[in-house]
């Protein structure tokens, strides 16, 4: 089953490499991880969607609690959560193919972020279902590029993950 | 007390801070990127003892804490200093020892850069440190070292690296000690949850077969009086893991021995047949519990100062985390006294069968176990004993006799061959007054033997005992039961006479090639006041687990 951890460290050199390393070396999988700092320029918080049972999750956590620079770990269940990653594709288009594309991006509320003779970069910012499904539609224009952030993570009303 | 700061480089800044911590020894081997700390020593009180392998400067570390209870220094310079030094980091990680290893590291301006002996040292000991330092930033030191020894010595003990370049060595700062620290991230837990505690002693209560298995977190949070007066309190037997060897007398009534594969049957029997099992700092390792047929009958307490090890080997009805002598302490005070007569004398009755039975020897060879049962009779109460790892690991911890003043040392997670000997190097220097005696493998012992001129160089009395076998014995022993006798890189022909190499040392010693010789020999050994080598000769053929 798949998790989403958001994780509190110390914006130090090397936590990033001490938490990664925690997951390979404990056989922990991750699908996506994303980092970024908060309004706490000391705090970074990691978003890590990772794969495993009950017994494997209470092991991730407890393992990232055991690192020094790690100050919060949690868990919530995905309908506390809003879950968010952004999507960045390329895909080839051809002249006649732009109001296609144009009206695909209107009706997904993708965004239109660079156009040249013969390619157009979508953006959408969405959860992760949509985003493939979003990948799906694009794919019969064959798709150059994908690039996606991995997800990120807040939980929804008042609740917050602070130190 | 108001220290003003100082102008002094970050190497005397080191030498201070670890003054202020009250090291008074430091095992290392020098090479340039360390220089400028080592040569600060010089001005300092702090022993510097030289070893002949980074390992061994580790491993002395490592039984330097075991005896005293608190982080001891090993240093190495960077490259192959400081990778050489990675086994004895991880054999103090896997052992919950608390260490502070100091690397040196090349100039700053080439980190990354594939200097010469430059090495990522945190980076490659990261799976096996509590945490590391890269000390990028002078100013830091003081801190760093601060939050070192807090890190090694609170929580779950363990090793903590710290990596400085020698240019950052080199420079002045102005410097303080800080008198202490806060880690936000990091505030162990100390006390036990008191629901859980009361839910614990009902459970006693209710018990007519409980168990205690005692681990090694017993002698990290010095816990042994409050292990004693619970086991006396409620009249429970008590079982130990290899690190918890020592936690209660050997001669206590209410002692069983060691569980697991290499251990004794009466533990493992009363491990399966009791109804609660106070599990207590131990983690319930592969190797400790695959005697176990089933733990579905059984109501399992496991307190422990690592939530991690909670519920990871073994299911776990009533988890306490915290200090496992503080919360010891509170469960004390929560049950009654209790009797168990029947689950005991049931007990007892095994315990004095194995006793006798286990007490006829052959005459061929030295009997390992009539061995180790004499340096015990012989050695004054103060004690440590340092096993290797192989047979003679086995033989140790399963004879070995020792009460409230001694201690057992072992590689008991890594299982690291040639620990023995440094480890008891570093458990002399932690306490003169103690007779040192390291137990050897012949192949463990040439993966250490070099440290004999450590020894002789700096004055260090321990006391060496080689079972010779002439084979790595206990892999043997494997490849008997599982390779249908196939026996392959075991056999250890082309190893030195024992005694000669000693005396290339100018250690004295002798040979003891049958049981009648043992009493002498050990006598003599005791009696010597400098380092003293017996040289064992023991059955390929004899067991590890003598039953
Ligand atoms: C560094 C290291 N390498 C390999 C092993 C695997 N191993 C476990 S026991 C053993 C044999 C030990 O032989 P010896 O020291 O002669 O002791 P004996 O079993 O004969 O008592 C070996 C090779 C180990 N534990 N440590």
């Amino acid at each position: 089953m798949k998790h989403t951890i958001s994780i509190l460290v110390e914006n130090n050199a090397g936590v990033l490499a001490r938490i990664s390393g925690l997951f390979a070396r404990r056989g922990f999988n991750i699908y996506s991880l994303a980092v970024g700092v908060t309004e706490d320029e000391s705090v970074s918080r990691i978003t890590i969607v990772a794969d495993g049972d009950d017994y494997t999750l209470e092991q991730i956590e407890k393992q990232l609690n055991k690192l020094i620079d790690v100050i919060k770990v949690r868990t919530v269940k995905p309908d506390e959560l809003l879950q968010r990653e952004l999507v960045l594709i390329k895909v080839s288009c051809s002249a006649q193919q732009r109001h296609e594309l144009i009206s695909i991006a209107e009706i997904t509320q993708a965004k239109i972020s660079d156009i040249s003779v013969d390619s157009m970069t979508l953006e959408l910012s969405a959860n992760e279902s949509h985003l493939n499904n979003f990948q799906e539609l694009l794919r019969p224009y064959g798709i150059k590029e994908v690039v996606r952030t991995g997800t990120i993570a807040i939980q929804k009303g008042t609740a917050s993950l602070r130190i | 007390m108001q220290v003003s700061k100082e102008r002094v480089t970050v190497a005397r800044a080191m030498v201070l801070a670890l003054e202020h911590e009250g090291i008074k020894h430091i095992f290392g081997y020098p090479g340039a990127a360390i220089c400028p700390f080592f040569d600060e020593l010089i001005k300092s009180d702090i022993q510097n003892i030289l070893v002949r392998h980074e390992a061994n400067s580790g491993h002395a570390a490592s039984g330097y804490a075991r005896v005293t209870g608190k982080p001891a220094v090993c240093a190495a310079t960077s490259g192959p200093g400081a990778t050489n030094l990675i086994t004895a980091i991880a054999t103090a990680h896997m052992d919950s020892v608390p260490m502070i290893a100091i690397t040196g590291q090349v100039l700053s301006s080439q980190l990354g850069r594939d200097a010469f002996q430059e090495a990522d040292i945190t980076g490659a000991a990261e799976p096996f440190v509590k945490h590391s330092f890269l000390v990028k930033n002078p100013n830091d030191i003081g801190e760093v070292i601060k939050k070192a020894f807090y890190i090694a010595s609170t929580g779950r003990q363990g090793p903590v690296l710290i990596d400085v370049p020698m240019d950052i060595q080199k420079m002045e700062i102005e410097f303080e000690y800080p008198e202490k620290v806060e880690i936000r991230s990091y505030k162990p837990s100390f006390f036990g949850n008191k629901l859980q505690i009361k839910k614990a002693a009902e459970a006693l209560k209710n018990s007519k077969k409980p168990l205690i298995c005692a681990g090694g977190g017993i002698l990290s949070s010095g816990a042994c009086e409050q292990l004693k007066i619970l086991s006396e309190k409620c009249d429970i037997p008590v079982i130990v893991t290899m690190m918890g060897i020592g936690s209660i007398p050997t001669n206590h009534k209410n002692y069983y021995g060691m569980l697991g594969i290499f251990g004794r049957k009466i533990a493992n029997q009363a491990l399966n047949a009791c109804d609660l099992l106070i599990v207590l700092g131990a983690r319930m390792s592969d190797r400790a519990v695959t005697t176990l047929a089933s733990f579905d009958d059984t109501t399992v307490i496991h307190i422990d100062v690592d939530p991690a090890e909670i519920g990871k080997n073994a299911p776990v009805n009533i988890p306490i985390v915290g200090d496992v002598k503080t919360i010891l302490e509170q469960f004390i005070a929560e049950v009654e006294p209790m009797t168990h007569d029947e689950w005991q004398s049931g007990l007892f009755i095994n315990k004095t069968d194995f006793e006798a039975k286990a007490n006829t020897f052959q005459s061929d060879y030295v009997s390992p176990k009539l061995m180790i049962k004499s340096i015990c009779k012989a050695l004054p109460q103060k004690r440590v004993i340092c096993a290797d790892v192989g047979s003679n690991q086995i033989w140790t911890a399963n004879n070995i006799e020792i009460g409230e003043e001694g201690k057992f040392i072992t590689s008991g997670g890594m299982g690291t061959m040639g620990f023995s000997f440094p480890a008891a190097i570093g458990a002399k220097c932690a306490d003169k007054d103690a007779e040192v005696v390291a137990i050897c493998g012949d192949g463990s012992f040439q993966m250490s033997f070099m440290e004999l001129a450590t020894a002789v160089q700096h004055g260090i009395n321990v006391k060496i005992v080689v079972f010779v076998n002439n084979k790595l014995g206990m892999v043997r022993e494997y490849q008997t039961n599982n390779y249908a006798g196939r026996h392959t890189m075991v056999d250890l022909s082309g190893s030195p006479d024992f005694l000669k190499l000693a005396e290339a040392y100018g250690i004295n010693g002798e040979t003891v090639s049958k049981n009648e010789q043992i009493v002498s020999a050990v006598e003599n050994m005791v009696n010597a006041n400098e380092p003293y080598l017996l040289q064992v000769i023991v059955d390929k053929n004899e067991k590890s687990l003598i039953v």
